[in-house]
C-alpha cells in the first residue's frame, strides 16, 4: 500500500506547507491557507502547486511561516499579499530574496531551511514529522514511513522481542522523571492474572510556557496512536486512553480524527490488520487541572473522581484504572517509539548520551531572540540550546539564568550553562528535566519574583490533599510576597528554606516533591539578591513593584505629556514642553509611563 | 506474611498491613491527625511522617498509607522525621491555634512557638469528616470542593443534604472544632499559660512572657504590639 500510494506522490511538485498548529493559527496561518488556495484556484494551477498544511514547524517566533517545497525555501512571517509572489517565483525555482530570513545580527538571507541556525543545530526526528506530514491525512504518515514499525513488529509475532527492544534503546520516559519505558512495559506485560490492562497517554501538559506536547499531538497524531498500538502489542493490553487536556480543541480534533482514519484501515480495533490482536483507543478530556499530569490523580480523573493523588505503591502497573494494571506514558514517548523500531534500537541508543537515549522536545521561551520547540539529543549543553539555536539574549541583555522543568524545576545560573542536558546532570543541580520546558531570564529578571510567581501558580494548583503541600505553598508565597515588599528579614529567609525542605520531604506526590524547587534553586544560586532585597531594600531588576521608585529624567524628559495621558493613576503632573514629575505617593508602580515614554526618560530607581 | 525493621526490631505483620500499624505493635508511637481506626487511611496531615529506605534514597512516607514492605528499613524518629514533623505542626499552629488536639501534639513535640503570620482558620481539610460521613453513616452528605487555595469541604452547593440525618459524626470527629482553647477554665486548660495567670485579659507584659503562639490571644485579643 505504501508503495502505491508513494507512487502517486510526485516528488517534484511544488508544494507550500503552512505551519498551522494552534501557535501558528493564532498568529495568521488561516489566512495564509486560504490565500494560497484562493490564488491556485484562480490561476488554475493545481496540477503544479499543492498545500499542505501541518501542524507546527516549531519557530514559533517567525510565524506564520511558509516553507515552499523542493526548494525548501523558509519564509517567515508572511503577510497573505506576498503569497502570489512567491508563489510565482516557485514556479520558476526561485525565491524572493528580500522575503527570506537571515539569522539574528548577520544581513545575509538563507536560501534553504536548513542553514538557518534555529534548525541548524537541532536533531529533529520528531518534530520532522510535523513538517511531513498533515496531520488529518493518515495517507501523508503511511508515505511518510508510518506504521510501518506496526507492520514489522505484527509480522514477528513476539511482544517479547518488542519490549526488549525498548529495553535495548534505552528510552526514558519523557514526562519527567525519565524512568526507563521498557521496564515498565515489563511489569505490566507481567501481569498476567488480570482481565484488563490499560495504556495511558499523558497530554495533561499544564506546565506555563511548555507546549511540545501540543505540537506533537496537533501535528503528529498518528505517531502516538503508532506507539501505543505497539505498547499494547509487546505487554497485552487491551484498552488505550488517551487523556488530553481540554484546552487543546485542535489536538481533540486531531486526535479524533486520526483514531477514526486507523479503525477504517483496520489498524485500530479488532483483529488489527488481520492478526488476532485487539486495541482500541478511547480519549478521555480532563478539565485541566495540573496536578491530574500525576499518574494516581490522573487515573482518578479518568475514573470520575476528584484528580488526587494517592499512595504509591501499589503503583499503577500493579493497581490502577479500576483496580487494573495500568502503564501510563507521556506524550512524546509514544510517539518516540514508532520512531525507534524504524531506525532501530541499537541506533537510537547511539542518540545522546550513555543512559540517556533519543532526542528531547525543549520549549524555549522568554529573553531569548529564537522562541520556539527545539529538538536536540540528550547531552546537549544549555549553552548550545540557547546561543547556538536560540541566537543568544535579546536586544543588548546577558542571559543569567534558564528555569527547566516548569514550575517545579529550578532555575539554573549562567556559571553552570555547560551542563549537559540530561535527566540526572538537571537532577544534581536542583533542577528537573519534567516535561521540557525551558525559561530564559536576564538581567532585567528578579528571581525572588520568580520563585514567587511560580509558588502562586503551585499554591492554585496543588490539589490541597496534603497539608503540607497546600498550606507550605501558601506559606511559602506569603514570605516570598514579604521579601519582594522590602518586609522581609533576615529570618524570613532562613524559615523560607526549613519550610521548603520540610514541604519537599513530607507530601505525598511529586508535585508536593518539587515545589520547593523554585525556592530552593534560587536561594542556592541567588541568595544574594534575596539579600539585597532585604537589607538594602533594593530590587536590581527594578520588578518588585514594594520597592521601586518610579521617576523623570530631566535631561531626557523633553514635556511630550504622553506618560500624562498615560498614567492610570493621573500622578504625572506637567505642562507641554515642560519637565514632567510623578508623584510617589499615587504611583502604582503599573509601568505604564515607562512603555508609553519614547525618550527613555522614566528612571527605575 | 511480610516482615520489616522498624527501629532496629524486626517485627512481622500481615499482608496489606500499614508500617503505622507495625510501629504501633511495636509500641514506638508515632502522632497522628487524619488517622483514625475504622476509617480508610488518607495520608492528608502528613503527620505521621517516617523515614524509609536507606542512604541516598531514603525518603519520608506517610506511615498510615504506606504499605508494610518485606525487608524495608523503618526509622518513625530519626533528626530528618522530626524536623518534618516539627515544621508540620508549626504549620498547623499557625493556622489553627485553637484546636485543643493541635495544641497537645505541638506541646507533646516541644513546638511552643510559630512564625508565621497567624490565622484562625477552623478547617484543616483532614478530611476525618468526609470519611466519617461516607465509610460509618454511609450518607456522603458531605464532600471535598476545589484545589490548592480554594479546596474546602461542604454540601454539594453549600445547601441543605437531603441525604444529612444531623448525625453528628462529622462533629464528633473533627480535631479542629471540637474543643477550643479553654483559656477561661485553668483546671481544663490545655498549656495553661494564659488562664494561670488571673485575670489573663488584663495586662499585656505578662502575655508576652508566656510566648504564646496564639497571637493575638484568642480569648482576649491581646496582640503583639
Amino acid at each position: 500500500m505504501r508503495s502505491r500510494l508513494s507512487a502517486g506522490v510526485n516528488k517534484d511538485k511544488i508544494r507550500i506547507v503552512v505551519s498551522a498548529g494552534t501557535c501558528g493559527q493564532a498568529s495568521g496561518a488561516n489566512d495564509l491557507i486560504r490565500a494560497v488556495k484562493r490564488e491556485v484556484l484562480a490561476k488554475g494551477l493545481s496540477d503544479e502547486v499543492g498545500l499542505r498544511v501541518t501542524g507546527c514547524h516549531g519557530f514559533c517566533e517567525m510565524e506564520p511561516s511558509l516553507l515552499v517545497e523542493p526548494l525548501r525555501a523558509f519564509y517567515p512571517r508572511v503577510d497573505p499579499k506576498s503569497i502570489p509572489g512567491i508563489i510565482e517565483a516557485s514556479m520558476a525555482g526561485e525565491v524572493i530574496e528580500d522575503l527570506l530570513y537571515s539569522d539574528p545580527g548577520s544581513e545575509t538571507k538563507l536560501p534553504t531551511i536548513d542553514e538557518m541556525g534555529f534548525f541548524a543545530g537541532q536533531t529533529r526526528s520528531l518534530l520532522a514529522q510535523n513538517e511531513q506530514v498533515d496531520p488529518i491525512r493518515i495517507y501523508d504518515y503511511i508515505v511518510a514511513g508510518g506504521y510501518s514499525a506496526l507492520c514489522d513488529v505484527l509480522d514477528r509475532d513476539d511482544p517479547a522481542w518488542v519490549v526488549d527492544q525498548v529495553k535495548t534503546s534505552g528510552l526514558r520516559g519523557r514526562g519527567g522523571a525519565g524512568f526507563p519505558a521498557g521496564r515498565k512495559w515489563e511489569f505490566l506485560a507481567a501481569q498476567h492474572t488480570y482481565e484488563d490492562k490499560f495504556l495511558v497517554c499523558n497530554a495533561d501538559e499544564g506546565d506555563p510556557g511548555a507546549y511540545m506536547d501540543r505540537s506533537l499531538l496537533e501535528g503528529s497524531p498518528h505517531s502516538i496512536l503508532e506507539g501505543m498500538i505497539i505498547g499494547a502489542f509487546a505487554t497485552g493490553a487491551s484498552q488505550g486512553i488517551l487523556y488530553v487536556r481540554a484546552e487543546y480543541p485542535l489536538a481533540i480534533k486531531h486526535l479524533l480524527i486520526a483514531m477514526r482514519q486507523a479503525r477504517q484501515l483496520g489498524l485500530l480495533g479488532d483483529d488489527i490488520l488481520g492478526t488476532d490482536f485487539c486495541f482500541d483507543i478511547e480519549l478521555v478530556r480532563g478539565a485541566g487541572a495540573f496536578v491530574c499530569g500525576e499518574e494516581t490523580a490522573l487515573i482518578k480523573s479518568i475514573e470520575g473522581k476528584m484528580g488526587e493523588p494517592r499512595q504509591r505503591p501499589p503503583y499503577p502497573v500493579q493497581r490502577g484504572i479500576k483496580g487494573q494494571p495500568t502503564a501510563i506514558n507521556n506524550v512524546e514517548t509514544w510517539a518516540n517509539i514508532p520512531l525507534m523500531f524504524r531506525m532501530g534500537a541499537d541506533n537510537f541508543a547511539e542518540t545522546g548520551t550513555k543512559g540517556n537515549s533519543g532526542t528531547k522536545v525543549f520549549s524555549l521561551v522568554g529573553k531569548i531572540r529564537n522562541t520556539g520547540l527545539v529538538e536536540v539529543p540528550m547531552g546537549a549543553t544549555i549553552r548550545q540550546m540557547l546561543f547556538d539555536i536560540g541566537g543568544g539574549p535579546v536586544d543588548a541583555g546577558t542571559i543569567k539564568a534558564v528555569q527547566t522543568g516548569g514550575p517545579s524545576g529550578g532555575c539554573i545560573p549562567s556559571d553552570l550553562f555547560d551542563l549537559p542536558i540530561d535527566y540526572d546532570s538537571l537532577a544534581e543541580v536542583g533542577s528537573i528535566m519534567g516535561s521540557g520546558g525551558m525559561i530564559v531570564m536576564d538581567e532585567s529578571t528578579c528571581m525572588v519574583d520568580v520563585a514567587k510567581y511560580f509558588m502562586s501558580f503551585l499554591k492554585d494548583e496543588s490539589c490541597g490533599k496534603c497539608f503540607t503541600c497546600r498550606k507550605g505553598t501558601q506559606r511559602m508565597y506569603e514570605l516570598l510576597e514579604d521579601i519582594s515588599n522590602g518586609e522581609g528579614g533576615l529570618a524570613q529567609i532562613g524559615l523560607l528554606e526549613e519550610l521548603a525542605l520540610a514541604v519537599r520531604d513530607t507530601t505525598m506526590c511529586q508535585l508536593g516533591g518539587t515545589a520547593s524547587n523554585p525556592v530552593l534553586s534560587t536561594l542556592k544560586y541567588f541568595k544574594d539578591e534575596y539579600l539585597e532585597h532585604i537589607k538594602d531594600g533594593r530590587c536590581r531588576a527594578g520588578v518588585c513593584t514594594g520597592l521601586i521608585t518610579y521617576s523623570i529624567d530631566e535631561t531626557n524628559c523633553n514635556g511630550c505629556t504622553a506618560c500624562v495621558k498615560a498614567c492610570p493613576e493621573g500622578v504625572i503632573t506637567g505642562e507641554k514642553k515642560q519637565l514632567h514629575f510623578i508623584e510617589a505617593e499615587g504611583c502604582i508602580k503599573c509601568g505604564a509611563c515607562k512603555a508609553t515614554c519614547k525618550f527613555d526618560a522614566i528612571r527605575i530607581t | 506474611m511480610i516482615t520489616l525493621e522498624i527501629n532496629g526490631l524486626s517485627v512481622t505483620v500481615e499482608k496489606g498491613a500499614t508500617v503505622l500499624e507495625a510501629a504501633t505493635f511495636l509500641g514506638f508511637p508515632i502522632p497522628t491527625l487524619c488517622h483514625m481506626e475504622g476509617l480508610s487511611p488518607y495520608g492528608a496531615c502528613r503527620l505521621c511522617v517516617v523515614e524509609i529506605g536507606e542512604g541516598e534514597r531514603a525518603k519520608l512516607v506517610s506511615s498510615c498509607t504506606y504499605p508494610a514492605e518485606e525487608g524495608a528499613k523503618v526509622r518513625t524518629a530519626s533528626a530528618r522525621v522530626v524536623r518534618a514533623r516539627r515544621m508540620v505542626l508549626e504549620l498547623l499552629l499557625a493556622s489553627c491555634p485553637q484546636s485543643k488536639v493541635i495544641q497537645d501534639l505541638a506541646s507533646t513535640h516541644d513546638v511552643r512557638q510559630q512564625r508565621f503570620r497567624q490565622e484562625h482558620e477552623d478547617c484543616i481539610l483532614c478530611g476525618l469528616c468526609v470519611r466519617m460521613c461516607e465509610e460509618q453513616m454511609v450518607a456522603k452528605a458531605i464532600g471535598f470542593r476545589g484545589r490548592g487555595e480554594t479546596r474546602s469541604i461542604g454540601t454539594p452547593f453549600d445547601v441543605k443534604s437531603d441525604v444529612c440525618r444531623f448525625c453528628g459524626g462529622c462533629s464528633y470527629v473533627c480535631p479542629a472544632c471540637q474543643l477550643r482553647c479553654t483559656f477561661t477554665e485553668p483546671d481544663a486548660a490545655v498549656c495553661g499559660g494564659c488562664a494561670n495567670i488571673a485575670p489573663p485579659c488584663v495586662e499585656k507584659e505578662p502575655f508576652d512572657d508566656m510566648m504564646c503562639y496564639m497571637k493575638p490571644c484568642v480569648a482576649c485579643e491581646i496582640s503583639e504590639d
